[in-house]
């Protein structure tokens, strides 16, 4: 009996702690599959601004430390969020000047669709992010601290007296702020002008643009809020995940994992999907050891891609 | 490949670079000097590699450093705890590549495109971790101080040089050697149109398995002599993206699909940014990844095929053959009468076919026999379920139920290309072409079903050709045609194939009347050949002269079936056309 409670214990341990890192891939999912869903583009770089992401968070929060004022713990979250704006700029402006040249109304009738092109422009693009933050950023591990990182809240647990949860009160809060984002986007695309505009566009862009939709301008729109979406997840990995330039190459397949997992251009479906993936990783823990936690998710991205590749709610279709 | 002829000029070349490699090293002195010209072979040989997989097969692969990494790693352990040299433990991890290519290939190959690049990606990383987690996070080459040479440990490093360019002329050979072959062929052939080379007999899946095999273990040796080369391995540095990236940069930016744009590549990039590393390396630590991420985006803006095919368009021009003679038998082909009424025995049965896709059912419940020699219609409305029946008799497609009998054979569970291997060719609605290769090579890739010998299967092509009257633009690559003219190819290459049974998914679409008057003469002439065929088709005009009986589809069911005059006046057949007011119409008259 004692030993089923510790298993308990250790085992809701697991659970909660894949929700909370879950409902932040979740939201990391949700950027990358809204860039699928409307551009039908891989985008390989994907990793490397959720990386720039947390990086804006960081010298946010070190300028805002610098200011006269009472700081407060709330200052890392805030900062993940303004990351998102800034980089959902970037994103845009990127767009515009490279990846719009292999992408949409340009790559129609090229062999494939582009497709070659786009995985290796954006391969291009990640190799320079990473390595050009290596020389800007130095490759010392850094992480965004604060006093809620080594703090929990302690749930106590009925079945037994000494047994309690711990809930990491930045990862925590970081989860919070994710479902609050994720919600909102969710709100934009469904409910707003703007959404109905992306869903056309990525629903049949050849009938969006008889119907005087631009094309171009909401793939430009799409690839920046995913940027920005995904920035954001970025930031609140940072307050409790220690990070480097090359981080992005480990969350960027833990993203298509969840994206694919969910059905590709499924957005809701990639929140799902996300959720899924940091479950599945933090449950590996209790039979792996912690070193093969990351060589599991690259161990379920393939399994799920190659016995499920129309995801978990996605039905097969072939068309020959 | 494309070019035939040559094969003399380019061993030349091999040997001249060769030897030019090798007396470049014994001048120089300066070991840093030495050690770079020991990396662009090796670099140079993993373009290869990649280039041998997803150079032609156009399947890009993220993962070749999976590849390079056992190949570094077999050498390093079985060095270490088995004291095996070098010089067997490269060949001993070789083969651990070529194991690897089976073992990743085989799942991996059901995926295309983007899931196949970053499913690829996903090899490398998870065994990144497995060896960090298995406690090789860095591992030296213990020096052997007694027997040098045994362990491939040279003082002199010229030596290593002249390794590393072995190596990269065997990885040459045997690159033109695929090239030149119906290997090659096939899996230019894959990258273009996968299904249609399918359809045309190419085992696509047994290429392609080859192909990984030889690229896995060409990796592996060059991940190999890498180890022997530097003396530490880490799993950052030959698992790493870096790696993948490298092999994919030097073919991109020389020439993707040839032989020397790896070569190229490698010989511009690696010294380029090996030497951008060690001048500024402490200063800007990740430029290497940087110039090789700006090479990228460059060649894909600028060059998106690679700086050998710019510089082979900008400076050599192909010499066209001179035009084929002309055959005339193709024009006054036999007027066959559209077959006398079908006696002969079935050469296709077909019986209690289904096919359903989630709830619609696409063929329900189909069944009828075609008869030696006869040309078969198959009409019905749009949506029919006329290309899903196709698709079930020549296999894209798996059947729920029934049974498919081609002479005396059950084609249940066969792949596209063993039924094309029984004598069932096919064409498809819309033109399936291998855009970028010539006329002459599109058909050739038909003819490879039925004979192994490379010479007799250009003939065949050849023959196929002067049938449809194409001899002429043999040498025109197929992205240049007319819809006539790739309608004929298409009929071409499943010729070549020596079918017994053509399947013909509306050959007239999109031609003029004269057109189809061209194409509806040399379908009789192949019919008169000998050839049954099976045609879906719209056009009811062309097809009452052309058909001898008829089968009506509608809602994957077999609505009629018969002579012409009794199909087109069946009322059933009529409503489902025109609907039921114009059949009561018609009755009324």
């Amino acid at each position: 009996m004692q030993s089923f409670g510790v298993f308990a214990e250790t085992f809701l341990q697991a659970l909660t702690a894949g929700l909370l890192v879950g409902a932040i891939y979740g939201l990391m999912c949700v950027g990358l599959g809204l860039i699928f869903g409307v551009m039908r583009v891989i985008n390989f770089a994907q990793g490397d601004f959720l990386m720039l992401g947390m990086y804006v968070t960081l010298y946010l929060v070190a300028g805002i430390a610098l200011l006269p004022f009472q700081s407060s713990t709330a200052v890392p979250f805030v900062a993940a969020i303004v990351a998102g704006p800034i980089l959902c700029a970037a994103g845009y402006l990127l767009h515009r000047a490279l990846i719009s040249r292999v992408t949409g109304t340009r790559a129609a009738g090229v062999e494939g669709e582009g497709h070659y092109a786009q995985l290796i422009l954006t391969l291009g693009l990640s190799l320079i992010v990473q390595n050009g933050g290596l020389i800007l950023f130095g490759s010392t591990p850094q992480s965004v601290r604060t006093a809620l990182s080594s703090r929990a809240w302690e749930i106590p647990l009925r079945f037994n007296d000494t047994a309690a949860l711990f809930l990491n009160q930045a990862r925590t809060i970081a989860a919070l702020v994710s479902i609050v984002v994720a919600v909102a986007l969710y709100w934009i695309i469904n409910r707003s002008r703007l959404g109905k505009m992306l869903r056309a566009a990525a629903d049949n862009s050849m009938a969006a643009t008889y119907m005087g939709i631009d094309v171009d301008r909401a793939h430009r729109i799409a690839f920046g809020i995913g940027i920005g979406v995904t920035a954001v997840a970025g930031g609140l990995v940072a307050t409790f995940n220690p990070f480097q330039p090359y981080v992005g190459l480990d969350y960027v397949i833990i993203m298509y994992a969840g994206v694919v997992l969910g059905g590709m251009g499924s957005i809701l479906g990639a929140y799902w999907g996300g959720m899924t993936i940091g479950l599945v990783q933090q449950l590996s823990t209790l039979v792996l050891p912690t070193q093969l936690q990351n060589a599991t998710i690259f161990v379920v991205f393939l399994l799920i891609v190659l016995i499920r590749p129309q995801g978990l709610f996605g039905r097969a279709s072939e068309r020959v | 490949m494309a070019r035939r002829g040559g094969l003399g000029t380019s061993l030349v070349i091999i040997a001249l670079l060769a030897l030019a490699w090798c007396a470049l090293a014994a001048v120089v002195a300066n070991s840093y000097y030495l050690l770079m010209l020991t990396l662009v072979p090796i670099w140079a040989v993993m373009g290869l590699s990649w280039n041998l997989l997803s150079g032609y097969t156009g399947l890009v692969s993220f993962g070749h450093a999976a590849f390079f990494g056992l190949g570094a790693y077999t050498v390093v352990i079985a060095l270490i705890r088995f004291d095996l040299t070098p010089w067997f433990g490269i060949p001993l991890g070789t083969l651990v590549g070529a194991l690897a290519g089976i073992v990743i290939g085989y799942p991996t190959f059901r995926l295309r495109g983007h899931y196949f690049a970053l499913s690829m990606l996903a090899y490398p990383m998870a065994l990144l971790y497995v060896f960090v987690w298995l406690g090789y996070q860095e591992v030296a080459l213990p020096m052997k101080r007694a027997e040098p040479a045994w362990f491939m440990q040279f003082a002199d490093y010229r030596v290593y040089v002249a390794l590393a360019v072995g190596l990269l002329v065997v990885a040459l050979l045997v690159s033109l050697a695929v090239e030149r072959s119906r290997f090659g062929m096939s899996l230019l052939a894959i990258k273009q149109n996968e299904p249609a080379a399918e359809a045309a007999g190419i085992d696509t899946l047994k290429w392609k398995m080859r192909a990984v095999m030889l690229s896995g273990a060409l990796a592996a040796a060059a991940g190999g002599l890498y180890a022997v080369v530097l003396l530490v391995v880490t799993p950052e540095s030959v698992f790493g993206v870096l790696t993948s990236a490298q092999a994919l940069v030097v073919t991109l930016f020389g020439g993707v699909g040839t032989l020397w744009g790896p070569v190229i590549g490698a010989a511009i990039l690696i010294p380029l940014s090996e030497t951008l590393q060690a001048e500024l390396g402490d200063v800007l630590p990740g430029i290497q990844g940087v110039v090789y991420g700006v090479a990228i985006l460059l060649v894909i803006l600028l060059a998106p095929e690679g700086i050998y095919w710019r510089l082979r368009d900008r400076f050599y021009r192909p010499r066209r053959a001179p035009p084929a003679e002309m055959d005339a038998s193709a024009d006054t082909e036999a007027a066959a009468a559209p077959a006398e009424l079908p006696a002969r025995d079935p050469i296709l049965r077909v019986s209690g076919l289904n096919k359903s896709f989630g709830g619609l059912r696409a063929v329900a419940d189909v069944g009828f026999e075609v008869h030696a020699g006869e040309i078969l219609g198959i009409i019905g409305p749009n949506g029919a379920g006329k290309t899903t029946l196709f698709n079930l008799l020549n296999g894209f497609l798996r059947l729920d139920d029934g049974e498919i009998v081609f002479d005396g054979h059950s084609m249940i569970g066969l792949k596209p290309n063993r039924v094309c291997r029984f004598g069932i060719g096919r064409t498809f609605q819309v033109v399936r072409s291998f855009a970028r290769m010539s006329l002459l090579h599109n058909v050739v890739v038909g003819a490879y079903a039925v004979t192994t010998n490379d010479a007799d299967a250009f003939r065949l092509a050849r023959e196929a050709l002067r049938r449809v009257a194409l001899s002429a633009e043999a040498d025109d690559m197929a992205g240049k045609l007319t819809n006539k003219q790739l309608r004929l190819m298409e009929l071409a290459r499943a010729l070549a194939g020596r079918p017994r049974l053509l399947l013909l998914d509306e050959p007239l679409a999109g031609l003029g009347s004269a057109e189809v008057e061209d194409v509806l003469a040399l379908l009789r002439s192949i019919s008169a050949g000998g050839v049954t065929i099976v045609i879906i088709e719209h056009t009811m005009r062309a097809m009452v002269r052309l058909a001898g009986r008829f089968i009506v589809l509608d809602h994957g069911r077999v609505l009629a079936s018969g002579l012409p005059n009794e199909v087109t006046n069946d009322r059933n057949v009529v409503e489902a056309y025109l609907g039921a007011k114009w059949a009561a119409i018609r009755a009324a008259d």
